[in-house]
């Protein structure tokens, strides 16, 4: 019964990762790439690794999967955030029918 | 005109991949028991040919960046999917160790997208 609740914790995951990476491919900009993908293939690598969980149970390996979804949480929005601050920084331009950078105004009228 | 030939032959390339990879799974692979599971395999590796698509095709290098990031958090995917069937404990180590090295990584090419040094 608990296996079963695994497999559809581990297809979820998979459908957010496809559709991540289909993000990744279609959007037009940068910046839509990375929110579309980041997001969407965090949460489905979590939802594997819980699915690996239900399997596993509190062993070892469940633990460690445990473990890893704490890194992965911690991790990968500092990397995403570092990445737009990065792509920013170095002049990448927004889509043309994007209405809004509010980072841009920010660098204008910093007084510090 | 173009646009929308495109898009119809991107959807058919898709469902021509899943339906050549889900409707006749190979034999046996490392001797797995069960099929549906390597069938999730097919699914991340049809993710990371995206992934590839995206790292060769990028107009910019912030967009190569962006899907080296997405495939260091896919083969994590990998080793948890590889750590059910084979009962091997130490793939989820490897996804731990990848984790921590990919998230390194995309930092420091951030920062030298940036244009700073790694000093800071």
């Amino acid at each position: 019964m608990i296996e079963i609740v695994g497999y559809i914790f581990i297809a979820i995951g998979l459908m957010f990762d496809l559709f991540g990476c289909l993000g990744l491919v279609r959007l037009p900009d940068v910046y839509n790439r990375l929110q579309a993908s980041t997001k969407c293939v965090t949460l489905g690598t979590c939802s594997i690794l819980f699915g690996l969980f239900l399997f596993r149970g509190f062993t070892a390996t469940g633990i460690k999967a445990l473990l890893c979804i704490v890194f992965l949480i911690l991790t990968s929005p500092v990397a995403a955030h570092a990445i737009a601050r990065g792509a920013h920084i170095s002049g990448v331009k927004l889509w043309d029918k994007s209405i809004c950078d509010k980072y841009e105004e920010d660098k204008h009228t910093d007084t510090r | 005109m173009n646009r929308r030939l495109r898009w119809v032959l991107g959807l058919l390339t898709l469902i021509a991949l899943f339906s050549v990879l889900i409707s006749r799974p190979p034999a046996s692979l490392l001797e797995w028991q069960s099929t549906s599971l390597m069938r999730f395999f097919y699914v991340l590796l049809i993710c990371c040919v995206l992934c590839l698509y995206r790292i060769l095709r990028g107009p910019t290098p912030a967009d190569r960046i962006v899907a080296i990031d997405i495939l260091g958090i896919l083969v994590i995917g990998f080793c948890a999917v590889l750590g059910i069937p084979t009962g091997r404990p130490w793939y989820i180590d490897i996804g731990i160790a990848w984790a921590l090295q990919s998230f390194i990584g995309t930092i420091a090419l951030a920062k030298y997208l940036e244009g700073k040094g790694f000093e800071e």
